[in-house]
């Protein structure tokens, strides 16, 4: 049940993970402290084990922190780098700053929490399976591609800062057919994906926020839930299941014979199959 | 728009030896096309020419041989250029505004080089080797080899030992895969079959991009997982499942175009396996958004292999197209332990016709470039090049072998033995040998015990043959031919393609 803290200061990231690795699992070991984090990559990548819980306490760490992380919860005090939480199982990532490209791409379960905004492509081809439904709240604002082909879970923007940018780029939603986003804005994006509509909160989707907003904002302790919540929002939601359904050709149809096709009478064709 | 009558005409005729016909219903009863009908009140079993896919069934399971398929006569005036297939796929077109899509590899008449490609002999001066008598090595490792091996000698004992850390390595008893098809596109009997006989062969079957069903686990040691760009089913559990990690950037049939395996076929064991809704379309994007260069698709490999302690090697599977032996480069920079390069014959269970027939170069060319490339760059030990795209017998694998191939991947001649008549309809998802469909009455027509024993038979048949033509050219190792263009002459072969493929002409 101890406490380990690594420098990571000249430190290559094959060895850092290497360590966090050994320290989970054979030194049982719950809580790691990381300072001097110097853009490692694949930190908490590939852990499985529940309660454990990374510190990037200080410096930036590097690409993919979380993926394919089954458990774990990372948090870093700092600003952090692309593909958090690619393809990430379940866990809670908490970065303090902001973020790069391509987070959760992917993402199957768990919650990735960026308190500053993030770049571009975030969570895309993000997937919900019953009650794996993954989230990710962006405090922030973020770029161009924001859910493209998001197939499940939940994606909420909150704009919080006091830049000039829209809350979310271009091309937001193309080829969404699953899960839904939520913008704290009352202005619907430009360029917003074809396959998407609009709609405003009802009391389910008032729920989930509320539920998301409070949990961000228990970490990020200057921000009060209440004054987040008062803002608008507005909801994206895929019309189709299946948007590219009606694409390609439906080929031979391979009908049976109509009635008197071969007779006037009526043929009971189906006592001839299972 | 539809006129009120159809514009394509049959492709198939269905003939009936009615005095042979006991009208036992079999082929009304197991065609999943409708192409019989029973016509009760005159009892006569009447076929619907039209709804002919000429997949096989009927003629295969009609007790009394009586049921003849042929193919349909060109009824429009004819025409090279506007062939009878080209003036169907118009008219369907112009009826429904779609993209044509089609299963299987591309059917076209691009050159097959391994027909024009002839294998040496020994005679007299270089005796041949019988593999009835004598040892015959065709065990390949696939993975990266190292540039050196250093070797220490223990002080007391004087005893050799490998200093050389040796990367992580597949063990296959016979040369040949079987190539990415994923539960979805195949049905998990056609995968149960594929992974038994895989595992009792000594070689790999892959997943494809469809997640690992949970019955298939005990075959992990002979299963390579794949990654694609939709990562359906991907988490660790099962990248630590397999016993080699591929991720797919590109399929021969289909080089740039994403997966698309439509609601219909996303029944409850799919989405299970895939942890997606019932009835969703399952949509992989046509790239990784999280590869954009070389360097990203490094850092993709690497969180691989991280999240997997470096114990499994780690797969590239590319489509085959233009600059391949320059990006092969780079995959093999990128730290990938082996290259799969696929032709363009390879199959899918679903592409748009138009990109299959059309986009990607053939398979022998690619294999030809890329070993040239990389043993120029001094870098071929770094990785296994491994090729797919319609292998169909024994000696199109020695011959990609001694092109510089270190193993293939079969994938339409894996599902053949399993009762696959390459009618081409896979994306229609009712295949009548319960091979490309999820419908439950048509998966239990194949028993996947047969299935695993029939496609144990073609490797075991494989195996025998490839050792046969290495004896017959004097070689007793697979090793000793790999890459070894000599052993390969071409007959109707011309310029550039020979100097490509590297290889003499015949008599030469």
């Amino acid at each position: 049940m101890g406490l380990l803290t690594i420098d990571a200061e000249n430190l290559y990231y094959r060895d850092l993970n290497a360590k966090i690795k050994e320290a989970v699992r054979k030194q049982n070991i719950k809580k790691i402290i990381i300072k001097n984090a110097r853009g490692q990559r694949f930190i908490g990548t590939g852990l499985q084990e529940k309660d454990v819980e990374i510190i990037v306490e200080s410096g930036v760490p590097g690409n993919d922190l979380a993926m394919f992380m089954d458990g774990p919860t990372i948090k870093v005090l700092n600003n952090a780098q692309d593909g958090i939480g690619n393809t990430m199982n379940n866990g809670k990532v908490f970065v303090h700053g902001d973020a790069g490209d391509v987070i959760a791409y992917g993402m199957r379960n768990g919650k990735i929490f960026i308190k500053g905004s993030a770049g571009y492509r975030i969570g895309i081809h993000m997937k919900e399976y019953k009650e794996m439904i993954p989230s990710i709240v962006i405090g922030g604002k973020t770029g161009d591609f924001l859910g493209e082909y998001m197939a499940g879970g939940i994606i909420l923007v909150l704009g919080l800062t006091k830049d000039e940018n829209p809350i979310v780029g271009r091309y937001c939603a193309t080829g969404m057919h699953g899960g839904v986003i939520y913008l704290r804005t009352d202005k619907v994006p430009t360029y917003l994906g074809k396959e998407v509509k609009v709609f405003e909160l009802n009391e389910g989707d008032k729920a989930k926020v509320k539920e998301l907003v409070e949990e961000f904002c228990s970490e990020f302790k200057e921000y009060n839930s209440n004054d987040i919540l008062n803002g608008k929002f507005i909801k994206l939601i895929p019309v189709s299941k299946r948007p590219y359904g009606r694409l390609y050709s439906p080929g031979n149809h391979f009908p049976l014979p109509e009635e008197n096709y071969f007779s006037n009478k009526k043929v009971d064709i189906e006592k001839y199959y299972y | 728009m539809k006129f009120t009558f159809s514009l394509k005409p049959e492709n198939f005729i269905i003939e009936r030896d009615d005095e042979r016909c006991i009208r036992c219903g079999a082929c009304v009863q197991q065609c999943s096309y409708n192409a019989h009908y029973f016509l009760e009140e005159k009892n006569k079993v009447l076929g619907i020419n039209h709804n002919c896919v000429g997949d096989g069934r009927c003629v295969a399971i009609c007790p009394t041989n009586a049921i003849r398929i042929r193919q349909a006569e060109n009824p429009y005036r004819p025409n090279h250029n506007w062939s009878k297939e080209k003036m169907m796929d118009l008219y369907e077109q112009a009826e429904n505004g779609t993209v044509l899509l089609v299963g299987m590899g591309a059917p076209t008449p691009h050159p097959v080089y391994w027909d024009k490609i002839i294998l040496n002999a020994s005679q007299v001066t270089n005796p041949s080797i019988d593999p009835l008598r004598e040892p015959m090595e065709v065990k390949t490792y696939i993975g990266s080899k190292p540039d050196k091996i250093e070797v220490v000698f223990d002080n007391k004992t004087k005893k050799p030992d490998i200093k050389t850390k040796i990367s992580p390595q597949l063990e296959l008893e016979i040369p040949v895969m079987f190539a990415a098809m994923s539960f979805g596109a195949i049905s998990l009997n056609a995968c149960k079959s594929l992974a038994k006989a895989a595992s009792e062969m000594g070689t790999f079957w892959n997943t494809g991009e469809g997640g690992l069903y949970r019955d298939l686990y005990q075959y992990g040691k002979n299963t390579i997982v794949q990654v694609a760009s939709g990562r359906f089913g991907v988490h660790l559990d099962y990248l630590n499942a397999g016993a080699a990690v591929e991720i797919k950037i590109g399929q021969g049939a289909k080089p740039g175009i994403g997966g698309h395996l439509p609601g219909e076929k996303v029944n409850h064991e799919i989405s299970v396996t895939r942890a997606m809704p019932e009835g969703a379309d399952a949509i992989s994007p046509a790239p990784h958004h999280d590869i954009y260069s070389i360097e990203d698709l490094r850092q993709l490999i690497y969180s691989i292999k991280e999240a997997t302690d470096y114990e499994k090697p780690v797969f590239i599977k590319i489509s085959a197209v233009h600059n391949v032996a320059a990006i092969a480069s780079g995959i093999v920079r990128a730290g990938a332990d082996a290259v799969v390069i696929d032709g363009i014959r390879g199959g899918t269970g679903a592409a748009p016709k138009i990109i299959r027939d059309n986009v990607g170069i053939p398979i022998e060319l690619a294999i030809a470039v890329v070993d040239e490339r990389l043993r120029k760059e001094g870098i071929r030990n770094q990785a296994s090049l491994i090729a797919a795209g319609g292998f169909r017998n024994s000696s199109d694998v020695i011959k990609a072998i001694a092109l510089g191939a270190d193993a293939v991947y079969i994938g339409t001649a894996a599902l053949m033995t399993l009762g696959c008549h390459v009618c081409g309809m896979c994306y229609k998802g009712i295949c009548n040998w319960g091979i490309a469909t999820q419908r439950e009455d048509l998966t239990k027509r194949l028993n996947p015990e047969i299935g695993a024993e029939r496609a144990k038979n073609l490797l075991k048949a494989w195996k025998h043959e490839i050792q046969e033509m290495l004896g017959a050219m004097g070689i007793n190792s697979i090793e000793s031919l790999r890459g070894n263009r000599l052993n390969l002459r071409a007959v109707d072969i011309h310029e550039p393609y020979l100097s490509i493929l590297g290889i003499k002409p015949a008599g030469a």
